[in-house]
């Protein structure tokens, strides 16, 4: 039996991205252009799928590039990496799913992959029935499941509901469902990226205790997260990616030190205002364009006192409507520390986002005055479905300088009391 | 133990056999998926799958063989539209299914590795149940005008096979192209309706001009539906000539399809 479960070498892989519309001003152009149009869009359709002869182009992105690594049998290999890193892609070559530009990747066993929970689940369907299509789909057998079947129900607790179709489940139960269906799934390596990222709180400590089994089950897993506190507790090894390379592969808890180091020295910009350039959720329909923060007289600014209440606003566009979009942001400290998350329907305002794509939506949000300490403090955006996964989350966004400040006191603290928040309280004299 | 290479694929590639056998129950669950989903929350059910050629029939029948009088061939003209809508209401639905199958498990496609050959093929399967379903009311025609089939009904099942055969090619083909080139989509409904007047549906055969008898044979469906109607309803000799010719056409449809089906599934991860 080889000792290597996966071994990577020189792998590389490159993508075309498109490259911006052409515009026009006047009506004569707009018109020679759609005369034109199906000539030059056959052409931008029929570049999707070649690369004649092209090594460097505009538009062309190298989502891997020269990476080499080996995984053993038995190891629990943790993959992290910032937005765009290659992570996925990486996960999608091992998988089959896409197939590399150069390079050349050794499987050693049968393999799955889990790239997200309840693929190809049918909502007109039954429990019992997207059991056994999501269990093909995943590569067990009829057989295997029909063998594992009563453990999928049990873990799933939806016993009672197992002949209802699926589309009348809540979303809960449906994702307990599907992470049942893959925990059952016993493959010698298996590729999961991020599917610990959904459910609640209750759900996913489930899911990380299940993942804990698989490996110490003795099979070979590779682990795409963001979540540093399961990579902690379920691999011992890490390789970190940036822009399609490997950058470091080493233990888990000098990697994760690395990779939040990583984060500050090319991280926020300041002034106030962040403008995204890059696609945050990898060619879905959520479009970030912009972050920034605004003071009380709606001038952007980067630094406050720590007695301000500070505006944050998140501006972005839709190509197309994202059911149950929730849209919000984290406030962390120092160290990339969360201290806190904040959704757009906290107070169960739901605002309604049109199928606009012209329509660029700007959410305002306020972060009370007297509450923050001195020092600097990250404000990151992101989005998510519902309950159900991430749009993208933990991508470098805005920092802000609070200055501590409290009005009305002969206190001056420099750098701000001990503590992440220094908030400032009521008191009185109590009978 | 199991090795696999992953690496750039250069060129042509074979079908890999034994890779789709080793996920012929996905395929079994997929078709299966299909064909129980078609009709969920209808209050028809799968009596649609008669409705729809049924009701063609009647209105070819007073359109063609009532205002039009076409010829037909000796038979009353009911039965000689429907026995002709059989195969070809399967065909065009498994060809606008399967064309449009990639795009629609595009996310799918985008999550997880199988054979992807077995994506255009579950409408080709699937639509069988339907043709099935559509059967049973042709032996209630023939009871009812007491026709009956005679021995070249043998011949049924191989004109059957070259029907899905037919399907196939035609799914490969459109699924893999439609997936970059979205017009495909469009442009294979559209066709599938234009299509019909150009196979002997409304019509009989036995107007095609002699001199052009094996050139016209070259579409597939005309052998199949001639073959029909010889089989089941007495029209005419079997029509070898069509037949021969169709499964030319159709074999190699079908093996250029896989061909190129292999060839760019390797981007439709990329290019959904």
């Amino acid at each position: 039996m080889p000792d290597v479960a996966i071994s990577v070498q020189d792998l590389s892989k490159r993508y075309r991205i498109g490259l911006e519309e052409e515009r026009h001003d006047t009506l004569l152009g707009a018109m020679s252009s759609w005369v034109k149009s199906p000539l030059s869009n056959f052409k931008s359709l029929r570049k999707l799928s070649s690369f004649k002869s092209e090594v460097e182009s505009d538009d062309i992105i190298w989502a891997v590039k020269n990476m080499s690594f080996s995984v053993d049998q038995g190891e629990v290999l943790g993959v992290i990496g910032k937005n765009g890193a290659g992570k996925s892609t990486l996960l999608k070559i091992l998988s089959r799913i896409t197939e590399p530009t150069s390079g050349k990747v050794e499987v050693n066993g049968r393999l799955a992959s889990l790239l997200e929970v309840g693929t190809g689940f049918h909502p007109e369907l039954t429990g019992k029935e997207n059991i056994f299509l999501n269990g093909t789909i995943l590569g067990m057998t009829k057989k295997e499941i029909e063998k594992k079947y009563d453990e999928i129900v049990d873990f799933s607790e939806i016993n009672k509901f197992i002949n209802t179709p699926v589309k009348r489940y809540s979303s809960g139960m449906a994702m307990r469902l599907a992470f049942a269906v893959a925990a059952y799934l016993e493959p010698e390596i298996l590729l999961i990226d991020e599917v610990l990222a959904v459910g609640d709180t209750a759900f996913q400590q489930k899911s990380i205790g299940k993942m804990g089994d698989i490996a110490s089950a003795g099979r070979t897993v590779l682990f795409v997260t963001h979540n540093m506190s399961a990579l902690a507790s379920l691999c011992s090894r890490t390789i970190l990616l940036d822009k399609g390379q490997i950058i470091d592969d080493g233990k888990t808890d000098v990697i994760i030190q690395k990779y939040f180091s990583l984060d500050e020295n090319n991280g926020p910009t300041g002034k106030g205002e962040i403008f995204f350039e890059t696609d945050v959720s990898n060619g879905g329909p959520f479009i970030l364009h912009a972050m920034r923060t605004l003071d009380e007289r709606g001038s952007i600014r980067d630094a406050y006192s720590s007695f301000e209440p500070i505006t944050v606003e998140i501006e972005f566009s839709l190509k197309e409507e994202i059911k149950n979009l929730v849209v919000g942001f984290e406030l962390k400290a120092e160290l990339k520390l969360l201290i806190f998350r904040s959704f757009h329907n906290d107070k169960e305002e739901v605002f309604k986002f049109r199928n606009n794509s012209d329509h660029r939506y700007k959410l305002q949000a306020e972060i009370p005055g007297s509450l923050l300490n001195g020092g600097n403090y990250y404000l990151e955006p992101c989005a998510t479905v519902f309950k159900k996964y991430w749009i993208f989350k933990d991508i470098p966004g805005l920092e802000i300088n609070i200055s501590f400040d409290v009005p009305n006191t002969d206190h001056t603290y420099v750098n701000g009391r001990p503590g992440l928040l220094s908030p400032i309280l009521n008191w009185q004299q109590g009978n | 133990m199991n090795k696999t290479i992953i690496e750039a694929q250069e060129g042509w590639q074979l079908i890999d056999w034994k890779e789709l056998l080793n996920h012929k129950d996905l395929f079994y669950f997929l078709v299966l998926r299909d064909v129980k989903v078609l009709y969920k929350q209808t209050v028809m059910g799968f009596t649609w799958a008669i409705i729809r050629p049924v009701f063609s029939m009647i209105v070819f029948t007073v359109v063609f063989g009532g205002l039009a009088k076409m010829s037909s061939d000796g038979v009353p003209y009911p039965i000689f539209s429907y026995t002709a809508l059989l195969p070809w209401t399967y065909f065009a639905t498994a060809m606008t299914k399967s064309t449009q199958s990639l795009i629609g498990n595009a996310r799918v496609l985008s999550k997880i590795y199988f054979p992807r050959l077995i994506i255009p093929m579950t409408p080709v399967l699937a639509g069988l149940v339907d043709f099935t379903l559509a059967c049973s009311v042709l032996g209630v025609m023939m009871g009812w005008y007491k026709i009956m089939p005679n021995s070249n009904i043998i011949f049924l099942p191989l004109l059957v096979i070259l029907m899905i055969l037919t399907a196939s090619g035609v799914g490969m083909w459109l699924s893999a192209l439609a997936i970059q080139y979205r017009d495909v989509g469009f442009a294979a409904q559209f066709f599938s309706q234009l299509l019909m007047y150009a196979a002997p549906v409304v019509w009989p055969a036995t107007l095609i001009p002699e001199q052009y008898r094996l050139v016209y044979g070259l579409f597939p469906m005309a052998g199949v539906i001639e073959g029909f109607r010889s089989a089941l309803i007495n029209t005419n000799p079997m029509p070898w000539d069509f037949i021969f010719m169709g499964t030319i056409s159709s074999v190699l449809m079908a093996i250029t399809g896989a061909f190129y089906f292999r060839r760019m599934e390797r981007v439709f991860a990329d290019v959904a």
